[in-house]
């Protein structure tokens, strides 16, 4: 069952819904990549609750001119609209009040979510409302769905992905640099407004597949997780895109193979996955990889130490360091130095006191910079200039007189 | 209106909405100053899948299990949260919004697989809660508030929701000084002994019992309207944190009566036959008093000078 849901064997609706998540996927991922970067993520929440008045308000207001309530494309447009007036409410009392972008945001999701919750309870008594089925807004369901309303879906993130697509280049500009973007002649308000527009359209678009209220998570997660694997904008952008696409269709498919897998969850949960494997498996900023560095940082500080311990003769107490010696066949067990390590030990010795030589003297203002106790003279400087060094200290004297 | 149709039916729900309604606002305030507004937005989301495990390990709705199972649900997202933003270094807004709609859609999950058909939860009754069913059908009229017999068969989530708010309003009282240092200049408290990051958790810890307890009786819409509205309202009317509770305090009892007789009784007016959803009408009037206070509210503008 599963693997007819990947290959798009389950019939007309399940394979449109599976391929207009896709779609979703990537455009969100994508827009919500320039909304994380701009730090904005979460104006997306207050865009995606400010949609119901306006869904109930469009069914209203069509079913009182006597047309079918259920209606997609009139549902859509109405949301839009009021996600769109949620959206101004937004930057209306940031600019213009004292109040800090978040609680703007928290004021308006709630308040447009609350007044939607009321026009529902309004629908509700109507005669045509009993069997609008409005809820299914509230977290998608695309179980019940129209060959039109799958083909709306589908052209809405074919859409969506079109645009984000042909303003990818300003938008990356803006979002890694706006001073920049603005200095090159961008016009760095009305790409944020592009940026809000698109957010918006996923939303809209997204509404019937994985609701209002987890619609954000495509938005979020996406981003967030290509964030761990990359530092450059465009490619954080295209790998957020390939998640989103890849969480929509797996989420799809999987909530198509099987009943009572609701869409929306499992696309999030999809994600969720994803984003939970590069927290901790992403090189160079995932958990492990900073686990990794740590230890060997910590590995490479007791070697050296316990070099330079067993140099001087000293007896050395610290298990790990001991433990460190003996696995490289540096010391015996009792913390006595084999061959080879007084071999090392030597050479740290020496190198320690090249060190020295070299923090003190100006001309090697550079190499000393470099100097952090771990650091092998041989990256640093060049052989002649450690021969230069090693005859200032000199070679090695008789003991005797 | 006589008092044999309002005791029995009005004065409960109506006096537990107040009661949550001040009691998100107070910890709210703090809140809105510190621009966490949106901890409260993602505890009232997390509240689902708590509940819900709460039920599938019992096995029944009962109230304990499920206020505890919220809480649990609460304190490990705030958990989650810091650690993705630690461990990822990942900005805060974007690390609650992975974490509260991850758990929220495990909570959906959940709901949708096991099987509570046959029980009253649903993710509707979460958002929007049941107000209006919170009646006191032991009353009959006045006197009853007098009368021992009916006053213990009064609804369990009036005495729940005075308990929370009396907690609140204890915890703001006795930490007064702490929070509020610490909200207006964390690096002061700091030198001066306090320790800040253990009074930012309380306050969190306080936000999240305050929403759990209001979530039961009337849905994470009101709660998020409480914490957020009111306390941005009052910070419009004022420069002094004094005297902007107090405001948020007022803004938030109106809020909850306009709306709960505007809900109740508005459609009647109009000549509309059921009444709408009351913890909507009450998110909705909270937004229009945040929206008079924008328009003209005397300290709305930045730099704290009252607008003339």
């Amino acid at each position: 069952m599963f693997w007819d849901a990947i290959f798009l064997q389950l019939g007309y609706n399940a394979t449109l819904v599976t391929i207009g998540a896709c779609f979703l996927g990537i455009a969100a991922g994508v827009t919500g990549t320039f909304l994380f970067l701009r730090k904005r993520a979460l104006v997306s929440d207050a865009i995606s609750h400010a949609t119901l008045p306006g869904v109930a308000l469009a069914f209203i207001i069509m079913v009182s001119f006597g047309l079918d309530g259920r209606n997609l494309i009139g549902l859509l447009a109405g949301s839009a609209v009021s996600a769109w007036f949620g959206l101004l409410c937004v930057s209306w009392l940031t600019r213009f009040t004292r109040l800090a972008e978040d609680a703007a945001i928290g004021a308006v999701l709630s308040v447009f979510f609350g007044f939607g919750i009321v026009l529902l309870t309004v629908i509700q008594s109507m005669s045509a409302g009993r069997q609008a089925g409005l809820e299914g807004f509230l977290l998608g369901s695309t179980a019940g769905m129209l060959w039109n309303d799958a083909i709306i879906i589908v052209v809405g993130g074919a859409l969506t992905l079109a645009i984000v697509l042909a303003y990818r280049r300003p938008m990356e500009m803006v979002s890694f640099d706006p001073e920049f973007a603005a200095a090159s002649g961008l016009n760095v308000a009305r790409i944020d407004l592009i940026i809000m527009w698109l957010a918006m359209a996923v939303t809209v678009v997204g509404l019937k597949i994985v609701g209002l209220i987890l619609i954000v998570a495509m938005l979020i997660i996406p981003p967030v997780t290509a964030r761990f694997w990359t530092d450059r904008t465009d490619r954080v952008a295209l790998i957020s895109g390939g998640v989103g696409g890849a969480a929509g269709y797996l989420g799809a498919a999987l909530s198509a193979s099987a009943p009572s897998l609701p869409t929306g969850p499992i696309i999030v949960l999809v994600s969720f996955a994803f984003f939970a494997v590069s927290l901790f498996f992403a090189p160079n900023r995932g958990v492990l990889a900073a686990f990794l560095r740590h230890r060997s940082f910590q590995r490479r500080v007791h070697m050296r130490q316990g070099l330079l311990a067993l140099a001087q003769g000293q007896p050395i107490y610290e298990a790990l360091t001991l433990k460190l010696l003996r696995n490289a066949d540096l010391a015996r067990a009792d913390g006595v130095a084999t061959e080879t390590g007084r071999a090392r030990a030597a050479k740290a010795l020496r190198d320690e006191k090249r060190w020295e030589i070299v923090r003190a003297d100006q001309a090697f203002e550079g190499a000393a910079a470099l100097y952090d106790g771990l650091r092998e003279i041989e990256t640093v400087l060049t052989s002649d200039q450690i021969q230069e060094i090693d005859q200032r200290i000199g070679g090695p004297k008789g003991v005797l007189s | 209106m006589s008092g044999e149709e309002f005791v029995p039916l009005s004065l409960t729900p109506l006096l537990i909405g107040m009661f949550a309604a001040v009691a998100c606002a107070l910890p709210g305030n703090f809140l809105v100053l510190r621009r966490q507004a949106l901890i409260g937005d993602a505890i009232s989301h997390v509240v689902l899948p708590g509940i819900v495990v709460a039920f599938l390990i019992t096995g029944m709705v009962s109230t304990w299990p499920m206020m505890l199972g919220a809480a649990g649900a609460a304190v490990l997202a705030v958990v989650l949260i810091e650690a993705i933003r630690k461990l990822g270094r990942i900005e805060p807004g974007a690390a609650m919004g992975v974490t509260f709609t991850s758990m929220f859609a495990a909570g959906v999950l959940l709901l949708e697989q096991s099987n509570t058909s046959n029980v009253h939860l649903d993710v509707e009754h979460a958002l929007y809660g049941n107000l209006e069913s919170l009646i006191w059908l032991d009353a009959i009229g006045w006197q009853s508030l007098f009368d021992p017999i009916a006053l213990a068969a009064l609804p369990h989530e009036l005495v729940r929701m005075s308990v929370t708010l009396v907690v609140v309003s204890v915890f703001i009282w006795v930490f007064w000084r702490p929070l509020k240092l610490s909200t207006f200049d964390e690096g002061f408290a700091r030198t001066l002994g306090i320790p800040t990051d253990l009074v930012g958790l309380a306050l969190v810890i306080i936000a999240a019992i305050a929403a759990v307890a209001a979530f039961d009786a009337v849905g994470s819409i009101i709660v998020i309207a409480m914490f957020i509205c009111p306390p941005a309202a009052a910070r419009l009317m004022t420069n002094r944190l004094e005297t902007q509770i107090m405001w948020s305090v007022i803004f938030a009892l109106l809020s909850a009566i306009l709306g709960f007789f505007i809900a109740g009784y508005g459609p009647l007016w109009i000549g509309a036959e059921n009444a709408v959803s009351a913890a909507g009408m009450i998110a909705t009037v909270s937004g229009l008093i945040l929206a008079a206070t924008a328009i003209w509210g005397p300290c709305r503008k930045r730099g704290g000078a009252p607008v003339s």
